[in-house]
């Protein structure tokens, strides 16, 4: 019984616990940690039991309130559904173990709202991905995007600011997603995904659907952080507080990523997005150009944290490539992305806030005198692991999803998208080997050999157990899932690339 | 041509309220212009939905006439206005109200901590200066 | 050729992965302890090793899968007679290795020598992975793995040259690394297979534009790892490391890697009949070439001694790789011959190096005067090794250039004869004086410090290799049966 409730448990708990938590924290601050856990726990347990139903079972159609498309509003969770569903709940819940530590240390005096906004953010994000409506997509993407404003601006010194502009740019992007629904609105009167898709091809001559379609893709460019349209995502990720840094970067652009590939081969059938216009292309090649500036740029940074951001700038790229390549490879290899990059960008923002736990700072030219790798050698080696997932190193994840976004350019008979991901592998090297010299090498004058190394003992200052196990878990991950890739794909990702490809 | 922009003069309102709420947006320096600017553009395009519900023909407003009591019989489509976006733009009023709270709780806190709202002062200010990430 | 499922070669990777673990846990608490957990995996490792002998000189191949990774993608071993050889090169003087690096790091004191040990068995564990890869992609994985492994390796001291040094070793290999899975992925696409199969299975699944671009792209970026000129810069560079490092990088694991994934791309992935029907062979023939001849020019311009053998490596690479290119069965065996004996006898010639480092803390062959007498153990090892590889009998390196000179007569074109001919001689042109002066030159200081030789440690590892480099001389089918196994390679290869 409770299975089938499932749908509606996943978005409904947390919200009722994120409202409790706020209530509860007037008086007792101790539980609020350990409620948004329970609701999070609640919510990943719910999301696997969703996994497993569509696995076993096939698409799940839940109607809020019994009314019936299109009337009502109607959750549809399908493959590519669930499995974002399970990576989302399952940061979610991660992270919120990782941020006990931090959060105390931060913001001591602002616990209760902290975890009411985060279990809200975690509650929109879950929202966002199992609807089935168009609007109630609008309306989810608020509420996850206005908990992310009001958690960015919780964090240090510069942070109101980022979080303004932000606030301001993220709000263009959803009143254009917002336009976007209405053009389709006018010409179809109907609000639901699936309903859209059927009486949509109809119209597809009609210009209303053409500018609803480019609405769309600005809107979410816009809340995706796609070059050009990034500009926000620096400021405001490098100065949040690092639990929240670790969650949105691993989760809110993979959503909406997510939300790109229902518009464009849900709502809009493929025969519209691939042939009809070019849409594709245009995405492929500001992709390409997302990628070499996000890497090229995250090269001259100090700062760990707002590398890592415009790291992920062009990890948004990879995925939006893999789009665009329009083939079953491409879409496999940016589905599995999705899983990797929601790994390894939360493992590795994890890393940098367990560093500025125990430090203080992030300045990477502070490394070398810090002596990180011998006082937290186990945060730093999970640093290297994730750092070599990044740059696609087997057996890690990241490997993987660049072997079938590879294949995916060789199938699409793009050349310059090949080349263009081996380079940026290249250059994302660069980056990271930039930081990992400074951990572990210190340069230092040629010993002379009689002297015998002196080493004045540094003792190991670790960051806290609550901090490294997240950490430790999402490093598992990205090492056993990239072997297991093979599995993952044939099942739920093959069914969950479109069946047309 | 002229009969094209007076035929349709609620969208090209909207457009203009739209992209004037935008400039304000990107660009003035002043935090809270820019907030009355992304007010005005969600406002435009609330208006424009709900133009969208008006229908031709006369219909009125979607509140049944000289009913009272529960409705026993059919009611006559053509005669009330679409009530669904009425309906979904005071979801996205709320959304407007909501976002409009959040950025004026963080512009108090950016005043009291730059004791200005103007972006460019903020930027060159020493309080800006001083708060760099590292060191 | 049957194929029997069996699980030791997964053993034998993953006894130095749970060496390297162990060694982490017991760190600079119990170094004695931490030693020998290296020389019990490398001494196991042996075995197991070398217990696959019997079986694959039978004509079976043992095979073992990990993992399905996509549809006719594969993490599986297969030990082929080919990868045996290079298997048991490298576990074969991993014990060497491992007791020469005890010695060396001891006698220097040096620092982080857990973190050494620790990359160390990484290492091998990824050489062993390499050889015995059953398909590109198994190979691809353990290729940057050994990179990785290496990378602190090579940039051990801390030095500010030694951290360039590691970054150009990292360019090198990483941008390889990448064109490598471009060209694999396109391989894949293309045949739907990466298994390695004697004598090929590329041939006629596309154009043959596509495919000479294949080749050549494929044996380029393992040709990075192989020192094929102009990309050979980073190994002199790379002599920064601490010489065990290098001794492991120029006999055993990274450039035989290389030379070994060159070799796997020729002869199992493209086909000696692909290579000659595109004429493709005469090409890499001579682009070899001109490595052979160009580095001894080189070594004969160096004063460092590492540099100078640094040379010597790039030279004896390109001959494997010659002896390959010129398709004919004794080229062939003689070229996977040459993979072994060189090993044996470069080591023997990089353990001397590190032995004059660590004893005298001389570097040039300028300041070797007179040593012989103070240190005759080392250098006569070192003349052994210096005799074998330049082809003079007794020693092992005969061997390997007689096969090599009777393959380039049956390819019918006597030049690269000549090649072989010249390059053994150039080879006497530098390695000579170094023993000249040794012997029979006296020292400068004019003081005989008497019979002064370098640890037990180091000293005994390098006179078993130069023992050994004699030994195969005259018996090579001792022990291992080295040839046996490289003709049943080539075997496979030509008549398969």
């Amino acid at each position: 019984m409770i299975a089938e409730q499932f749908p509606a448990l996943i978005i409904v708990f947390p919200l009722i616990t994120a409202l409790l938590i706020n209530v509860v924290g007037w008086w007792w601050i101790r539980p609020c940690f350990y409620m948004s856990i329970l609701a999070l726990a609640v919510s990943f347990i719910s999301s696997i039991g969703i996994l497993n139903t569509v696995v076993t079972q096939g698409i799940i159609h839940y109607k809020l309130g019994g009314w019936d498309p299109p009337w009502g509003i109607e959750y549809v969770v399908d493959h590519l559904n669930a499995f974002i569903l399970v990576i989302v709940s399952f940061i979610g819940l991660l992270i919120c173990i990782y941020s006990k530590k931090g959060i105390e240390q931060e913001m001591p005096k602002k616990i209760p709202q902290f975890y009411s906004i985060y279990t809200l953010l975690v509650m929109g994000l879950l929202g966002m991905t199992v609807t089935g409506d168009a609007f109630n997509l609008y309306v989810l993407l608020e509420i996850a995007s206005l908990a992310s404003y009001a958690l960015i601006a919780m964090g240090e010194d510069r942070a109101p600011l980022a979080s303004f502009n932000y606030l301001i740019m993220g709000t263009i992007g959803a009143c254009f997603y917002l336009l976007g629904v209405g053009y389709l609105y006018i010409v179809t009167g109907s609000l639901n995904m699936a309903d859209l898709s059927e009486l949509l091809p109809k119209l597809y001559h009609s210009k209303a659907v053409l500018v609803a379609f480019a609405f769309f893709l600005i809107g979410i460019g816009i809340k995706m952080a796609f070059f050009p349209l990034h500009v926000w995502l620096p400021d405001a990720y490098t100065h949040a507080p690092s639990s929240v840094s670790a969650f949105v970067a691993g989760t809110m652009t993979k959503v909406v990523a997510y939300v790109l590939m229902r518009v464009m081969f849900t709502i809009f059938r493929p025969y519209f997005s691939i042939e009809l216009i070019p849409a594709t292309t245009v995405l492929g090649w500001t992709a390409v150009a997302a990628m070499m500036y996000g890497c090229v740029l995250a090269i001259a940074q100090h700062d760990l944290k707002r590398m890592l951001s415009y790291i992920l700038i062009a990890e948004v790229g990879y995925i939006v490539l893999g789009i665009s390549m329009a083939n079953r490879m491409g879409l496999t290899g940016a589905i599995l992305h999705i899983m990797n990059d929601a790994l390894m960008m939360a493992c590795l923002f994890s890393v940098a806030g367990a560093i500025m736990f125990k430090i203080g700072n992030r300045d990477i030219t502070n490394f070398r005198n810090q002596q990180l790798n011998k006082k937290m050698p186990f945060t730093m080696a999970a640093f290297t692991i994730t750092a070599l997932s990044v740059i696609g190193i087997p057996p890690t994840c990241g490997f993987f999803s660049k072997w079938y976004l590879v294949i995916g350019a060789i199938d699409a008979q793009q050349w310059v998208f090949a080349v263009a991901l081996i380079l940026s592998s290249l250059l994302s090297a660069i980056v990271f080997f930039k930081v990992i010299e400074k951990i572990y090498f210190k340069p230092r004058e040629p010993v002379h050999p009689d002297s015998g190394g002196t080493h004045e003992d540094v003792v190991m200052d670790e960051a806290p157990i609550s901090m490294l196990i997240p950490i430790y878990i999402m490093v598992g991950g990205i090492l056993i899932l990239g072997i297991l890739s093979g599995k993952i794909i044939s099942t739920v990702i093959q069914f969950a690339v479109p069946a047309s490809f | 041509m002229i009969e094209y922009i007076i035929a349709k003069y609620n969208y090209w309102a909207y457009i203009v309220l739209m992209m004037i709420g935008f400039y304000a947006m990107i660009g003035k320096g002043n935090l809270i212009k820019k907030l009355l600017g992304m007010n005005v553009f969600q406002w435009a395009i609330i208006l424009f939905y709900v133009s969208t519900s008006v229908k031709k023909g006369g219909a009125t407003i979607p509140i049944i006439q000289n009913g009272h009591g529960p409705v026993t019989h059919a009611v006559d489509v053509a005669q009330y206005l679409n009530p669904l976006p009425h309906v979904l733009m005071l979801t996205a009023i709320v959304v407007g109200v909501s976002t409009t709270g959040v950025a004026l709780s963080l512009a108090i806190m950016i005043y009291r901590k730059y004791k200005t709202l103007e972006e460019d002062e903020i930027l060159q200010s020493e309080e800006y200066e001083a708060l760099k990430p590292e060191e | 050729m049957d194929v029997v499922y069996s699980i030791k070669p997964l053993l034998a990777i993953m006894v130095s992965l749970v060496a390297a673990c162990l060694i982490l846990l017991t760190g600079e608490r119990s170094k004695n302890l931490r030693e020998s957990w290296t020389i019990l995996a490398s001494v196991i490792k042996f075995i197991i090793v070398v217990s696959m002998v019997p079986s694959v000189l039978d004509g079976n191949v043992l095979e073992y899968t990990i993992i399905s990774l996509a549809p006719g993608l594969f993490l599986q071993f297969r030990v082929d007679a080919f990868g045996l050889l290079f298997g048991i090169l490298a576990s074969t003087l991993w014990i060497a290795t491992s007791f020469y690096s005890i010695g060396y790091m001891r006698g220097l004191k040096e620092h982080a020598q857990t973190r050494y040990f620790f990359c160390f068995a990484i290492a091998i564990s990824a050489t062993l992975g390499i050889a015995f890869s059953a398909n590109l992609l198994t190979l691809f994985v353990f290729y940057e793995m050994l990179t990785l492994a290496t990378y602190p390796l090579v940039a051990h001291k801390e030095t500010p040259e030694a951290i360039k040094g590691g970054r150009k070793y990292l360019t090198y290999t990483l941008t390889a690394g990448v064109v490598i899975l471009l060209s694999m992925a396109i391989i894949y696409r293309l045949t739907g297979t990466l298994d390695f199969k004697p004598g090929g299975f590329v041939a006629g699944s596309a154009s043959a534009d596509m495919l000479r671009f294949l080749f050549v792209t494929l044996v380029m970026s393992f040709g990075v790892k192989a020192a094929i000129m102009p990309l050979h810069e980073w190994l002199p560079t790379a002599m920064v490391a601490p010489t065990p490092v290098s001794a492991l990088l120029h006999a055993v694991a990274v450039v035989k890697a290389g030379v070994f994934g060159v070799l796997r791309v020729i002869l199992y992935v493209f086909g000696p009949a692909f290579l000659h029907d595109t004429g493709l062979w005469i090409l890499l023939a001579y682009l070899v070439s001109f490595t052979i001849i160009v580095s001894c020019f080189f070594a004969l311009a160096q004063d460092n001694i590492k540099r100078r053998l640094a040379f010597s490596t790039i030279n004896n690479l390109s001959i494997v790789i010659l002896g390959a290119a010129l398709l004919s069965a004794d080229a062939i065996k003689g070229g996977m011959l040459h993979i072994a004996f060189h090993g044996f006898m470069k080591i023997t010639l990089f353990f001397v190096a590190g032995a004059i480092y660590v004893k005298t803390h001389k570097q040039n062959v300028s300041e070797l005067d007179g040593l012989g007498r103070q240190m005759p153990l080392t250098m006569g090892s070192f003349a052994i090794g210096a005799m074998g590889v330049c082809g003079i009998p007794p020693t092992c390196g005969f061997i390997s250039k007689w096969y090599l000179c009777l393959g380039s007569l049956a390819a019918h074109e006597i030049i690269f004869l000549f090649v072989f001919l010249a390059s053994a001689l150039l080879d006497a042109a530098f390695f000579f004086p170094i023993v000249y002066r040794a012997f029979f030159k006296k020292t400068k200081e004019d003081i005989n410090p008497g019979f002064n030789e370098a640890p037990l440690f180091m000293v005994t590892p390098l006179m078993a290799t130069a023992f050994f480099s004699l030994v195969l001389g005259i018996f090579p089918n001792a022990f291992v049966h080295f040839i046996e196994i490289a003709a049943l390679a080539v075997q496979n290869i030509m008549g398969g």
